[in-house]
């Protein structure tokens, strides 16, 4: 980081317009005018990928209405569609990838970007890297082989042992569960929030570590303070990628799920999620309801991201305004 | 900037070493023919082989097929962005109606799925009555040494265990198969499950794919499921007997299955749409299936219509001989004979 | 004074040694499935591999070299169209954004990358494959490309976002037009980052296997051309895995090495441009 570090500065605020008019050449509007055509390829793809799932869930959105949403039972032969148990699959998948992976993983980063040494950090760093190239049917083999029994033979028997009184952990235990597609997810986005929070933290200026060392703090307690506040909207801007990831991977969960639609409390219960029952019933469905109930499902499963990411873009909104008052 | 021209160079660099790498590898002649055709997962490894053969005898002629699902076989097919498509279930008369042209059904090969568990413990073969297999699917058995069970395996020692069934959480041609056989011996089944390639299960865990399936079988203790023939075979799976129709305890077999087809010759429809499972005759393993491969009976191009019409030739003469060595059983000659005859019907 | 010191340092260490198991729980995981690959898939590797088409059930031998090859055209047909959106949409974001439009591009970033690859193709395949009547390696590029895009946009833009404002402002106030401020002192700067955020995108989409079945479809021989169908590793991988043969498995395993081997190599790669350019900076 030979330039970023010689200048001390406030990136992590959001910037405010700089008063450009008398900069304002013929090349800033081009430039402009350029990116903003390739920025808006990305959003006239979504738009289409919008349109084609909305027209594609027609036929079951005329025939069952809001009650997709809410029904439970899931029958081809008699077509008979609800979406329930798969959002709550998702939903809680997804929530326990964040759950182990995001401590896990902004761990990992602290440790890589303030302690190892920079050769070193480099190299675990690409490592990582590598892990986000593992073909989804690769880590849901190994998962059920090794994942699956470790989680049937040790972890439950100790979450029930401990926590058994919560309705979470309560039940009996297969080793295929909710908790074996959180896992595997949790494993599966560690790379991408592992590294872009790593990247983001060694970006930030030495001067700031220097003044909170300087006034007397430990190592730890300036990359906490520090650091850490300082990096904020890029971690949490790579915990989006891994939601994102979360809630849409498909082979390995699949594989390890347990794939029952059914709704339990219990995170040692089959489950089954969205984007695994399109991935698993897609290419076999040959009437046309069964079709267009798949993509009305994969229609819920992007709404379900608007949300998910309107919420989380309100929680970056109220942290990164405090962190830019100080 | 630079970065961007760097790895374009690189791009670049890769494209053109690969491309002249091909070009050394295989030259193409100049009548190639590239016919592609999409569907089944159970057949792809006996096509793959076929296609693979045939290529070697007639070098200017590549028959791509890829296993995308005997759904998804059917749908391309049906949509023309594929030659030929292949399935495990027969296309419903709702669904030729939708094709475009009309698309012939020419069976291949036969397979057989199997009951498979893994009961710790015991070390005998199990034996099935129908009446065992609907009850446990349905969730009315739930332990391996309820009285249905114990009935017919009277030297096995069943635990008092739970039985955990395990079935197949994609749509398959496997599970087509297995439901069919079912709701044929449970009236029960067949009012409140019915037939499928996916169906809504009342009782048991999901696994994606055979290999999902046989994985968590493997895995889970006291655990039922079903699988391809081929699969319990090759990993080396227990897997259990059977009772047919007429009440003999059958292991799943070449012979076995052969037997179920055979019984099928005299009531063959000429368009070969046709399910055999608990078939009629003593020796016939009631799990049994054809797997077909859809032609849509009039094609534009004249090369890929004779080629595949000569293929079609070559897989019910030559190609027969190839499939007893990969676990199939070879269609009857009966059935050999009819589809000949049905081969000019492509024009 | 003496024990909040204490407590401090200790906190200190067990912080610090909490963060480096962390570390060593991610890396493990890496080395573990690694290993799985060399010891599973490592004997299947030898010259024939890279060199042959796949072998016909019931035969030894054999390669993936039409897996190989069409996964480098499916790369480079992403890389195409995902690294320009991706990094000018990122810039975008990060230098003219602030406004509604870049607010809006932002957002639906995030929801194309929280579409599942399966749906993605789906949609490739309605758009490309049904238009053009017939799949073909174009088609697999492009649903590729377009799963490259959020990733490449996301992490271009936080890596602009983290170059320090003074480093603009200086630019700007010798006299530097706000493009020649970007394009030379900021981007520059932000390169690592970008890079490691593009390689992050294109590492992904390698492995991806679901986009591809209805698009880029498989083949078992030379996908001659872009307008033809070809096989890919992922894809392969996917089919020879969940075949009943133990022959198959290990070449699946062993292809899986190879996947990963190349995204290696693409990164040592890149890494090593980028170390050149940043001591030409220097200097």
């Amino acid at each position: 980081m030979p330039l970023s570090s010689t200048v001390a500065a406030n990136a992590g605020a959001p910037r405010r317009v700089r008063p450009l008019a008398r900069r304002l050449q013929r090349g800033d509007q081009i430039a402009h005018l350029i990116t903003l055509i390739f920025a808006a390829t990305i959003f006239i793809v979504t738009a289409l990928l919008f349109y084609e799932l909305y027209t594609g869930a027609l036929l079951t959105r005329q025939k069952f209405g809001w009650s997709f949403l809410s029904g439970t039972t899931w029958d081809p032969v008699a077509l008979e569609f609800g979406a329930l148990p798969f959002i709550y699959g998702t939903l809680v998948t997804s929530a326990l990838a964040l759950i182990i992976g995001v401590p896990l993983g902004v761990g990992a980063a602290i440790f890589l970007a303030e302690l190892a040494p920079l050769g070193v950090s480099d190299g675990l760093a690409f490592i990582i890297e590598l892990l986000a190239a593992v073909p989804s049917v690769i880590y849901g083999l190994l998962a059920i082989f090794t994942l699956v029994p470790f989680l049937r033979d040790y972890v439950a028997p100790l979450l029930q042992s401990t926590l058994g009184f919560l309705p979470l952990f309560q039940g009996q235990s297969y080793g295929v569960s909710l908790l074996a597609g959180g896992s595997i997810l949790a494993i599966m986005v560690l790379p991408f929030i592992i590294s872009i929070s790593r990247e983001v933290l060694l970006a930030v200026p030495r001067e700031q570590r220097e003044a909170s060392l300087a006034l007397g703090a430990t190592q730890w307690e300036t990359t906490w303070n520090v650091v850490v506040p300082y990096a904020k909207a890029g971690i949490i801007g790579s915990i989006f990628l891994a939601l994102a990831r979360a809630l849409g991977e498909t082979m390995a969960v699949t594989m390890v799920i347990g794939n029952d639609p059914r709704i339990n409390l219990s995170v040692f219960a089959p489950g089954y999620s969205i984007a695994a029952a399109i991935a698993n019933e897609f290419s076999e469905a040959t009437g046309d309801m069964h079709i267009s109930a798949l993509i009305e499902l994969g229609f819920v499963l992007f709404c379900i991201t608007i949300a998910v990411n309107a919420v989380a873009r309100l929680l970056i909104l109220t942290t990164t305004r405090k962190s830019g008052a100080t | 900037m630079k970065t961007l021209v760097s790895v374009g160079v690189l791009a670049f660099f890769c494209v053109s070493c690969a491309d002249s790498e091909r070009t050394q590898a295989e030259a193409p002649p100049a009548d190639q023919v590239l016919i592609n055709g999409a569907g089944a997962t159970f057949p792809y490894p006996i096509y793959s082989k076929w296609f693979n053969e045939y290529h070697r005898k007639f070098p200017q002629i590549q028959i791509n097929y890829q296993s995308i699902g005997s759904g998804g076989g059917i749908r391309q097919v049906t949509e023309g962005t594929v030659d030929f498509g292949a399935t495990d279930g027969p296309m419903t008369d709702e669904q030729l109606k939708q094709a475009k042209t009309k698309i012939l059904h020419f069976p291949t090969v036969l397979g057989a799925v199997v009951p498979a568990y893994n009961v710790p413990g015991v070390t005998q073969e199990i034996d099935f009555t129908p009446e065992a297999l609907a009850g446990i699917f349905l969730g009315k058995i739930t332990k391996w040494n309820d009285p249905e069970l114990k009935n017919a395996n009277a030297e096995v020692n069943l635990p008092d265990k739970n039985i955990v069934v395990i079935h197949r959480s994609d749509g398959s041609g496997t599970t087509y198969v297995w439901v069919d056989y079912l709701s044929k011996v449970s009236p029960e089944w067949k009012s409140k499950v019915g037939v499928n390639t996916s169906v809504n299960w009342p009782v048991g865990l999901g696994g994606k794919g055979n290999e999902g399936v046989a994985g968590l079988i493997k895995q889970t203790p006291n655990s039922i499921g079903y699988v391809e023939l081929i699969y319990a075979i090759q990993n080396k799976m227990p897997y259990g007997k059977v009772r047919n129709s007429a009440g003999t305890p059958l292991k799943a077999d070449l012979a076995s299955v052969t037997a179920a087809a055979a019984g099928a010759v005299e009531t063959m429809p000429s368009d070969f749409r046709v399910s055999i499972t608990n078939a009629a005759g003593k020796d016939a393993y009631p799990v049994s299936s054809f797997t077909w491969l859809l032609i849509p009976s009039k094609i534009q191009d004249q090369a890929k219509k004779k080629v595949l019409k000569e293929f079609l030739q070559w897989m019910l003469t030559d190609g027969q001989n190839m499939v007893e060595a990969l676990s199939y059983a070879r269609l009857p000659k009966e059935v050999v004979a009819m589809e000949q005859k049905a081969i000019p019907e492509i024009e | 004074m003496n024990s909040p010191r204490t407590r401090r340092r200790m906190t200190n260490i067990v912080m610090f040694a909490i963060t480096g198991a962390c570390t060593l729980g991610a890396v493990s995981v890496l080395f573990f499935i690694l290993g799985y690959l060399l010891w599973q898939g490592g004997h299947a590797l030898n010259l024939d591999f890279f060199t042959k088409l796949p072998a016909p059930v019931g035969e030894t031998g054999g390669g993936f070299a039409n897996a190989i090859l069409g996964s480098a055209k499916l790369l480079v047909l992403a890389s195409l169209i995902g690294i320009p959106i991706g990094f000018l949409g990122g810039v975008y974001l990060a230098e003219f954004g602030g406004t509604t439009p870049a607010f809006v591009v932002r957002y639906t970033t995030d929801l194309l990358n929280g579409v599942p690859s399966i749906v993605m193709g789906i949609f490739a395949y309605r758009i490309v494959v049904v238009t053009m009547g017939h799949f073909s390696t174009l088609a697999g590029g492009i649903a590729l490309g377009v799963m490259m895009i959020p990733i490449a946009v996301r992490s271009t833009e936080e890596f602009l976002r983290a170059v320090p404002n003074t480093l603009r402002e200086g630019a700007l106030a010798l006299g530097a037009t706000k493009w020649r401020a970007v394009a030379t002192v900021v981007i520059p700067a932000a390169l690592p980052g970008i890079i490691t955020g593009i390689l992050l995108a294109l590492a992904r989409v390698a492995g991806e296997t679901a986009p591809l079945l209805f698009t880029a479809f498989g083949n078992l021989f030379w996908s001659p051309g872009w307008n033809q169908p070809t096989a890919s590793l992922p894809d392969t991988i996917f089919k020879y895995a969940i075949a009943p043969y133990e022959d198959w498995h290990q070449q699946a395993w062993a292809a899986g090495l190879v996947l990963l081997t190349l995204v290696l190599v693409v990164n040592i790669a890149a890494r090593f441009i980028l170390r050149r350019q940043r001591r030409d900076l220097r200097g």
